[in-house]
């Protein structure tokens, strides 16, 4: 189903999750997205994946609204971002905060739920009985209670992790969920996405280790400034896309061939 | 003792610097979570040239015109401040200062052009600087408390928004609330307080009483609700302590004696809150010594050794320190007094060393072997 600009209705098809058009965000004299047309369908595991400074977060941040968008909309699920809200779960990059902030986990993920209350009510014992749910689901709900500021990195991601499903939501958008975190943190962070991903939500993940890509996504998205190439990962993970994507970043792109299975020119 | 309880002018001190402690204590916890602490010197010192212009505009020192010349002028500096962060390449540091220094000069200047005017109501005017408790009369006292009733209950109301707010704002941005409004409003509501605030504590030390009682309860607390009340605790006990002392000595400013008790009370908790103090936790990683046996660290120096291939391989101090997180010297002096280990030069650049003695190298060793026959044992009991 495909959408002319001149079209009067805002509603989009509202199977694919994710649907950019056109989209160009700036934040100074350069365009960091630039022409953007990407749609992400409902149900996949999709990584965004290219070099510094190819937009990845800021994609994720225009898809939310946290970021002006110069040119083009976004829809999920064929709505604007304004009607989905309690659809969507986000996990920013976990540097994003002040992690000495006097709370603990299980409040920090009840904050997750403050969207959906009204405004003059505080948070009881049914939120904290969420939470407390949301934290299990993520193997933390020993810890529930500990100040933040005393746990580890994985466990702070897993933390806000948490935060982001105590909504459950459709999507979720992580940016960067495997940054500083150990080998045995990472694994259960993708065991936990592949089972939402079961369930039917779509996960997008801005991702950096080329090295683990194959094995994750069933969905990629190739970013540099512009979409490189989008679509299921056995017919976008290609050599020549790789290349396009990271330019010149030759070391990075012979790690990645020089695993087993890697991608061909075919 | 109990005529000084009932003492008139005292008891509008204590009540007004007990007001003007919860309500700075109670705002200055949020700028002292989002890093904004300088927030308050910024908004107090910009308060100056309001209230000098509320006096020219009432031709009086009424409370209600110089407040309302305070407040005006806070937030002229408030948009000013955030149109600077946000328009211009300025972060929020630079922005704070320009507005501060801006504000103080225009303020000085105007009080010297209504000094030089002469006439005997303005003598009062210059106390705005360091704060003259003592002239607080009780018509003082139903603005001010109408303000922190007024603070207190927007924290009340909008306290998930401001919690939110506070600990992730792109968080806050995503759930839907409008964060750049909010923060307006909360500069605001800060503004507020150091208005309460200016005519006992002064504009130039107000900030301290923003921040010395948040800071001290972060100590304290961890909780936001929690940090909050313990902040308006400190906040009016460093007020009435402050404001007494102050009143019963003549001559003396109020301000620099409110923001003396309110920073001994802080550095008393950055020393020896039991969680978070200096004290506590130096002393929690020196007692942690007593459950980490000092065989341990012998064979985490065997285990160095070893690795190295040299058995007279010499271990900083430091190294085995970070590693167990504490101090160890008293226990690798113990070690060296079982001449188990020897202390050792190296680099003159670097700490005490240690190195194993042959009986230390056997005595490890042997350690080394039971430990690994123990968990080959604990797996191969381990059922299938």
């Amino acid at each position: 189903m495909s959408h002319s600009p001149s079209d009067p209705d805002v509603h989009h098809d509202p199977s694919i999750a994710l649907h950019l058009e056109d989209l160009t965000v700036s934040y100074g004299e350069r365009p960091a997205l630039w022409d953007i047309d990407l749609d992400v369908p409902a149900g996949v595991m999709a990584g965004i994946i290219g070099p510094n400074g190819a937009g990845k977060s800021t994609l994720i941040k225009a898809t939310l609204g946290l970021v002006p968008v110069s040119a083009g909309h976004i829809r999920l699920f064929g709505e604007p971002y304004g009607q989905q809200r309690r659809r969507v779960g986000y996990v920013p990059q976990r540097s994003s905060v002040d992690w000495e902030f006097p709370t603990t986990a299980v409040d920090v993920v009840t904050m997750g739920l403050y969207g959906q209350l009204s405004w003059w009510r505080w948070p009881g014992r049914g939120e904290r009985d969420q939470a407390l749910r949301a934290l299990e689901q993520v193997g933390m709900e020993a810890l529930a209670d500990r100040q933040i500021s005393e746990l580890s990195g994985g466990q702070q991601q897993r933390v806000f992790i948490a935060r982001a499903l105590v909504q459950t939501p459709d999507i979720l958008l992580l940016d960067e969920p495997m940054a500083g975190v150990d080998a045995t943190t990472e694994r259960q962070i993708i065991d936990l996405l592949r089972r939402l991903r079961d369930e039917g939500r779509t996960v997008i993940v801005v991702h950096h280790d080329l090295q683990t890509v194959q094995r994750y996504f069933d969905w990629l998205v190739f970013l540099n400034v512009r979409i490189i190439a989008a679509g299921a990962l056995e017919t976008v993970y290609t050599a020549n896309n790789l290349r396009r994507a990271y330019g010149g970043q030759v070391a990075l792109l012979d790690e990645a061939q020089n695993r087993p299975n890697a991608p061909s020119d075919a | 003792m109990l005529s000084f309880l009932t003492d008139y002018t005292l008891q509008n001190v204590m009540i007004g610097a007990a007001l003007i402690g919860i309500i700075s204590g109670v705002l200055g916890c949020f700028a002292v979570l989002r890093r904004q602490s300088l927030l308050g010197d910024t908004l107090s010192h910009a308060a100056l040239p309001g209230v000098c212009l509320g006096f020219l505009w009432a031709g009086s020192r009424s409370m209600e015109s110089l407040m309302a010349g305070a407040l005006l002028s806070g937030a002229v500096a408030t948009v000013m401040m955030l149109t600077l962060t946000r328009r211009t390449r300025l972060k929020m540091d630079a922005a704070l200062a320009v507005t501060l220094s801006l504000g103080f000069a225009l303020g000085v200047v105007l009080l010297t052009f209504i000094q030089n005017r002469g006439g005997a109501a303005q003598a009062g005017l210059d106390s705005f600087l360091f704060g003259q408790a003592a002239a607080t009369v009780r018509g003082d006292l139903y603005p001010m408390a109408v303000i922190v009733l007024i603070g207190l209950s927007l924290v009340v109301v909008f306290w998930k928004p401001l919690k939110l707010m506070t600990f992730d704002p792109e968080f806050a941005a995503v759930s839907g609330l409008p964060v750049r409004l909010l923060e307006l409003f909360l500069t605001g509501m800060i503004a507020l307080a150091v208005v309460v605030g200016l005519q006992m504590v002064g504009v130039i030390l107000m900030t301290a009483m923003v921040i010395a009682p948040g800071a001290a309860a972060r100590q304290w607390s961890g909780s936001l609700l929690g940090m909050l009340l313990l902040a308006a605790f400190f906040g009016a006990t460093a007020g009435i302590t402050g404001g007494v002392i102050s009143a019963l000595a003549p001559g003396l400013s109020t301000g620099p004696v409110i923001v003396l008790v309110a920073s001994a009370i802080a550095l008393l908790s950055l020393l020896f809150a039991p969680q978070r103090g200096l004290i506590p936790s130096r002393w929690r990683r020196r007692h942690k010594r007593s459950h980490t046996s000092s065989d341990r660290i012998l064979l985490t120096v065997y285990e160095l050794a070893r690795e190295h291939g040299d058995w007279s391989y010499r271990v900083e101090q430091g190294a085995v320190d970070a590693y167990y997180g504490m101090v160890t010297e008293p226990l690798l002096q113990a070690l060296a007094q079982r001449d188990l280990l020897k202390a050792a030069d190296h680099m003159p650049d670097e700490g005490p060393h240690w190195q194993l003695t042959e009986t230390g190298c056997e005595y490890a060793a042997a350690r080394s072997r039971d430990q690994s026959r123990a968990r080959r044992l604990r797996q191969v009991g381990r059922p299938a």
